[in-house]
C-alpha cells in the first residue's frame, strides 16, 4: 500500500524536526458543481494546511463551502461535484488525481470521518457494535472475535459506559450523544492520522456537546490524531482549534492562529461574524441603558394602545403590568405502553409558574426534553394543561372557547422554529400574511393589501416579495414572513419558540435585532423559548431555566448569568462554546463551577482590560449595532 | 503523544495570519433579496419540470391522441364497428377494404379498435374520479380527525382492500341481471378501487397536519375545517394525484378484464370484449393475428401512457423520490 510506505516517510520527516511538513496541504482548490441551471463554483482557490497533531477548524455559514472542501479530501463529494483545480496533498503525496482505489485505501485507515447527523449516520437495522466491527474489518485492522474485542475497547475509549452491552444494542436505543460517541469510535477505529469532524455536535444539547468535544480533544491529543473540524460556530472553533480558516461564499477570506484571528480580525466578513456570534459577544443585545430605553418605549407604546381587552378582564392598576401570568402549570402526557390499554403518565411540565411583564421579554431556557416548548404551547392555548392556570391580563384562558378564544388568538401569536415548516408552501407570501386578517374579517380587500405591504415593510422585506412563494426564500426571509404574519393582528404577546435557532449567525443576529426593534416600536411582550443561553443574554429581561419539566432557576437575566444559584444553570453557562474566550468589546462569562476554570476566566477578564483595543475600533461596541453597520 | 507530533501550538511558516484581498472577496448584504426573480409557485415549478421531462411529453401526447380517438372515432374510420357480415368473416388485412381485416363475426378490426377507445377511456376517467372522491374524502377525514374514527375507517378500508378489484366487481355484477352500463361499471369498480387512494391520502394528511404552518393557522384562529380545506389538503394532494393517474390505467385494465370475462358493459364495443372473442377464434388468429394484436396494443399503449404520466408527475412533485 503506497499510503503506508508514505506514512513512514512522513514519520521520518517529522522526527527530523525543523523540516516538518504539513499532513494535509490544500492549494488553490476549486470545486465545481454541475446543476440543472449551470455550473456553480462551490469552492474557489482555497488554501489550507494542517500540521500533524494540530486541530484546524474551518468556519463558515451554510453554503460557504466548508463541508465541500473537507469532503473533497476523502473524495466524498456528491456525484455532481468535481475538483476542477488546485491540489490536495496528504502526507506529502498529491492525492488530487490518484485512482479511486488509492483513495479507498486512505479512507478509514488514514483519514477518518465523524459525520454531522448522529441520527441518520448509523444504520438502524444493525447493532452498533456490528457497524464498528465492519469498519475494522474493512480497514484490515481486525476480524471476527478480535474485531469485537477491539470494538468494545473503542467504545469505551469514546466514553461510552458499559460498552460491552452497548455494542449489542441498536442505534434507536442510543441517545443522540451516545450515537455521536459511537460515530467517533468508528471514525477513530483504524487510528487514522487525520480525523475530519463535520459539525460533530451541532445536533446535540450544549452540555452534551461540551462533554463530547472535551472527550474528542483528549482522545485525539492522546493518539496524536490531527483534526480538521468543520463548524458554523466561531466560538466553538476558537475554543477547540489552534488555527482557524474562515470561509465565505466558497473562498477563504481569512485564516490564522485562533486567538489572533478573534482578537484582531482583518477581513470585514470575519469582523461581522465575530460581532454577530452570540456565544462570543455573550452580552446583551443592547447595552443595559439602551435596553432600558427599549423597555420604556415598549411600555409607553403598550399603554397608548387601544384597551381592547378581553371581556371581563381586569387590568391591574398598580404594581407591574403583568400581561401573562402562569400559575402551577402542569402537563402530563400518557405514554403508550406495551399494550394499548395501558399507558404510563409522563410529566412533561411540572408545576411551572412565571410572569411576563408588559413590554418585556421572558426567556425560557432548557435542553431538549425540558418541557419548554410544551409550556409555550399551553400559553398559546394549543395544548390544554393538565392542571394550573394561564392568566392573560388577569383572565384564565385555559377554559375559554368560541368568541373569547378568537379574541385571545388576536392578541397572542407564535413564531416557530423551523423556517421551512412554518409557512404553507402552497400559499403566496401575500396570502400568507393576509390569512390572519381574512380569518378575523378585518378590513376590505384594499385595506388588507395596504396592511400586508406595511407589515412586509416592518420586517424589512421589499414589496416585490408579495407574489413569491416560500420555496424561493431563504430561512431568514421565511422567518421574517412568519413574524409579519404573527404581527398582522397587532398582538400584545408573541411566543417565539426557538425562533432563531435554525438560522445562520448573521441572519440570526439580524432577526433578533428586528424582534428587538419591533418590541420597542409596538410595545410587544415576548416569551422567548430557546436552548441557546447566549441568545437569551442578548434579548431577555427575565430568564427561566427549565430542566426535566421543572423550573430550576428564575430571575432577571443579569442575576441568572452573573450569579447562577443552581448547578444545572452553572453547567449550562459553562457549556456555552467560546464563552471564556477573551474578546475585545465583550464580557466573558464567568462561572464558578470549577475553581481552576474560574481562575482562568478571571485571568482572561483581566487580560481583556489591558488587551488589544476593540476590533471594531474605539470603545467597546455593541455587537449588534456593529453587525448592523457592517 | 507520538514522537512525530510537534507542539500543535508552535507557529508554522504557512499558517500566519492571512487575509484575503477585499477586492476578490466582496461582502454581500446579509440575506439579500433578488427583487427581479420571477415568482414560482410549487405547482408552477412542477409544471416547469414536467414540460422538460420527455417521459411526460410523450405520455401526454399519447393520452391526448387516445382522448381524440375516443371523442372523434369517425375521423379514423367510417366503418360501423357493430356491422358484421358473416360472409366477410376472417378476412386478411387489406382484403375488401378492411385495413386490419375482419374478425370471425365479420366486424372490421380497425373500426372495433378505434371505437373501443371510448368505453375504456370513459370507464377509466369516471372510476378514477369517483374512487378519488370516495378515497380522498375518507382518507382525509381518517388522517385529520384520527382516534377511533380513523380506526373504524381504516378497518373498513382493510376489508375492501382484501377483496380483489375484479373479483369484487364480478360478484357485484350479478346484482345487475340485465347487464351493466357505463355508470354501473364505474360505480362497481370505484367501490373496490378507492382503498389505495384513501390510504395514501390518510398518510399524506397525517404528515402535513403535524407541520408548523398548521399550528400557526390554529394559533391565528382558523377553524379545523378551514385548516383541512385550505392548508392540509392542498399540501397532501400531490401523492394522491400521482396514484390517481396510475390508477386510471389500472381501471382501464379492470374494465377490459370485466369485458373479457363477459360481465362488462353489455353489447359495447370494448377492447376487453374483442380480446375475449379473439381468444375463442383460433382459426382467425392463425390467418390474421391483428384480431388479437390490435386491441392488445391499444390497451397496452393507453395503460402505459397513464402509468408513465403518473411516474413523471411523481418526479416533478417530489424531486426527492427521483432516481439518481
Amino acid at each position: 500500500m503506497t499510503a503506508t510506505a508514505d506514512m513512514t516517510g512522513s514519520h521520518a520527516a517529522g522526527q527530523g524536526g525543523d523540516t516538518e511538513r504539513p499532513l494535509l496541504e490544500i492549494r488553490d482548490l476549486d470545486i465545481t458543481f454541475t446543476t440543472s441551471t449551470g455550473h456553480v463554483n462551490a469552492v474557489r482557490g482555497a488554501n489550507l494546511s494542517v500540521y500533524p497533531g494540530q486541530t484546524v477548524a474551518i468556519v463558515g455559514e451554510s453554503g460557504s463551502g466548508k463541508s465541500t472542501t473537507a469532503m473533497s479530501i476523502a473524495r466524498l463529494l456528491p456525484r455532481n461535484g468535481k475538483v476542477t483545480g488546485g491540489t490536495i496533498r496528504f502526507g506529502g503525496k498529491d492525492i488530487t488525481d490518484v485512482p479511486n482505489r488509492e483513495i479507498l485505501a486512505l479512507r478509514g485507515s488514514e483519514i477518518g470521518l465523524v459525520p454531522q447527523d448522529p441520527m441518520s449516520n448509523l444504520n438502524p437495522l444493525w447493532k452498533v457494535g456490528t457497524q464498528i466491527d465492519e469498519a475494522l474489518a474493512a480497514n484490515g485492522v481486525a476480524k471476527g472475535g478480535a474485531a469485537r474485542k477491539r470494538t468494545i475497547e473503542l467504545l469505551e475509549e469514546a466514553g461510552l459506559p458499559d460498552a460491552e452491552r452497548r455494542a449489542g444494542q441498536y442505534p434507536h436505543e442510543f441517545s443522540g450523544g451516545m450515537r455521536q460517541r459511537a460515530l467517533i469510535a468508528m471514525g477513530l477505529a483504524a487510528r487514522p492520522r487525520l480525523l475530519i469532524a463535520d459539525e460533530p455536535t451541532s445536533a446535540l444539547d450544549v452540555t452534551v456537546q461540551q462533554q463530547i468535544l472535551d472527550h474528542l480533544d483528549s482522545l485525539t491529543s492522546e493518539l496524536g490524531t490531527t483534526v480538521l473540524l468543520i463548524t458554523h460556530d466561531l466560538g466553538l472553533a476558537a475554543e477547540r482549534a489552534q488555527h482557524l480558516v474562515v470561509m465565505y461564499k466558497g473562498q477563504v477570506v481569512e485564516s490564522g492562529p485562533a486567538l489572533e484571528l478573534l482578537q484582531k480580525p482583518q477581513h470585514p466578513y470575519t469582523k461581522r461574524l465575530i460581532a454577530a456570534a452570540p456565544s462570543l459577544s455573550s452580552r446583551r443585545l443592547v447595552s443595559a441603558k439602551e435596553r432600558e430605553e427599549v423597555l420604556e418605549q415598549a411600555q409607553h407604546a403598550a399603554s397608548s394602545l387601544e384597551p381592547t381587552t378581553l371581556t371581563g378582564s381586569m387590568r391591574q392598576v398598580d404594581g407591574p403590568d403583568v400581561v401573562v401570568k402562569v400559575e402551577n402549570l402542569t402537563k402530563v402526557f400518557p405514554i403508550r405502553g406495551k399494550v394499548p390499554w395501558k399507558s404510563t403518565p409522563f410529566t412533561a411540565v411540572d408545576d411551572v409558574s412565571f410572569e411576563l411583564e408588559r413590554g418585556t421579554t421572558t426567556a425560557i431556557v432548557g435542553e431538549s426534553g425540558s418541557g419548554k416548548s410544551t409550556v409555550a404551547q399551553m400559553v398559546l392555548k394549543l395544548l390544554q394543561p393538565t392542571s394550573g392556570r394561564v392568566l392573560f391580563e388577569g383572565r384564565d384562558i385555559t377554559e375559554i372557547t368560541g368568541r373569547d378564544l378568537m379574541a385571545l388568538r388576536r392578541r397572542v401569536q407564535p413564531i416557530f422554529q423551523n423556517p421551512y415548516g412554518t409557512l404553507d408552501p402552497t400559499f403566496s407570501i401575500y396570502r400568507t400574511i393576509e390569512e390572519p386578517l381574512r380569518l378575523h374579517s378585518i378590513g376590505n380587500q384594499r385595506s388588507r393589501e395596504a396592511k400586508v405591504r406595511d407589515l412586509l415593510d416592518k420586517v424589512s422585506l421589499p414589496a416585490s416579495m408579495l407574489q413569491r412563494y416560500p420555496n424561493e426564500l431563504s430561512g431568514g426571509q421565511r422567518q421574517r414572513i412568519a413574524i409579519a404574519r404573527a404581527l398582522a393582528l397587532d398582538p400584545e404577546v408573541v411566543v417565539c419558540d426557538e425562533a432563531v435557532s435554525a438560522l445562520d449567525v448573521l441572519v440570526q443576529a439580524q432577526v433578533l435585532q428586528l424582534l428587538n426593534d419591533l418590541q420597542a416600536e409596538l410595545g410587544l411582550s415576548y416569551i422567548f423559548i430557546t436552548h441557546d443561553l447566549a441568545v437569551v443574554r442578548q434579548i431577555a429581561d427575565r430568564t427561566l431555566v427549565m430542566e426535566k419539566g421543572r423550573v430550576v432557576e428564575q430571575g432577571t437575566t443579569e442575576e441568572v448569568f452573573h450569579s447562577p444559584q443552581q448547578d444545572y444553570t452553572k453547567r449550562l453557562l459553562a457549556a456555552i462554546p467560546g464563552g471564556s474566550i477573551p474578546l475585545a468589546g465583550s464580557e466573558t462569562i464567568e462561572v464558578d463551577i470549577d475553581p481552576e476554570e474560574a481562575a482562568e476566566a478571571a485571568a482572561a477578564a483581566e487580560a481583556e482590560v489591558e488587551g488589544p483595543s476593540s476590533p471594531l475600533g474605539g470603545e467597546p461596541t455593541d455587537p449588534f449595532t456593529a453587525a448592523g453597520r457592517a | 503523544m507520538r514522537s512525530d507530533v510537534m507542539n500543535p501550538d508552535a507557529p508554522r511558516a504557512d499558517q500566519g495570519h492571512y487575509v484575503a484581498p477585499l477586492g476578490e472577496t466582496p461582502l454581500q448584504e446579509v440575506d439579500s433579496v433578488d427583487p427581479n426573480a420571477t415568482p414560482r409557485s410549487l405547482w408552477g415549478e412542477a409544471m416547469h419540470t414536467l414540460l422538460r421531462n420527455p417521459v411526460f411529453v410523450v405520455s401526454t401526447l399519447l393520452i391526448l391522441f387516445v382522448l381524440f380517438v375516443a371523442a372523434f372515432p369517425g375521423v379514423f374510420t367510417k366503418v360501423d364497428p357493430t356491422y358484421g357480415v358473416i360472409s366477410d368473416s376472417n378476412l386478411a388485412p387489406g382484403e375488401g377494404g378492411h385495413v386490419l381485416g375482419t374478425s370471425r363475426q365479420g366486424y372490421d378490426i380497425w373500426a372495433r379498435t378505434v371505437h373501443g377507445a371510448r368505453i375504456s377511456v370513459l370507464v377509466g376517467f369516471f372510476t378514477m374520479l369517483l374512487s378519488t372522491l370516495i378515497g380522498g374524502t375518507l382518507g382525509a377525514i381518517a388522517g385529520y380527525v384520527g382516534g377511533w374514527l380513523d380506526e373504524v375507517l381504516s378497518r373498513i378500508n382493510d376489508i375492501f382492500f382484501a377483496i380483489p378489484l375484479v373479483l369484487g366487481a364480478i360478484v357485484f355484477a350479478n346484482r345487475f341481471p340485465n347487464g351493466m352500463n357505463l355508470w354501473t361499471v364505474s360505480l362497481v369498480l370505484s367501490i373496490f378501487g378507492w382503498t389505495s387512494i384513501a390510504r395514501i391520502m390518510r398518510g399524506s394528511v397525517i404528515s402535513v397536519k403535524n407541520q408548523d404552518f398548521v399550528m400557526a393557522s390554529t394559533a391565528l384562529g382558523a377553524s379545523k375545517t378551514k385548516i383541512l380545506l385550505r392548508h392540509v389538503i392542498p399540501n397532501a394532494i400531490a401523492p394522491v394525484i400521482v396514484t390517481a393517474t396510475v390508477n386510471l390505467g389500472v381501471f382501464i385494465v379492470a374494465e377490459a378484464t370485466l369485458s373479457f370475462l363477459g360481465v362488462g358493459i353489455t353489447n359495447a364495443v370494448s377492447w376487453g370484449a374483442d380480446l375475449s372473442s379473439a381468444k375463442d377464434s383460433m382459426r382467425t388468429l392463425e390467418n390474421n393475428p391483428w384480431v388479437l394484436f390490435a386491441p392488445s396494443i391499444a390497451l397496452a399503449l393507453t395503460v402505459l401512457s397513464f402509468i408513465m404520466m403518473g411516474d413523471a408527475v411523481r418526479d416533478a412533485l417530489d424531486p426527492k423520490a427521483r432516481k439518481r
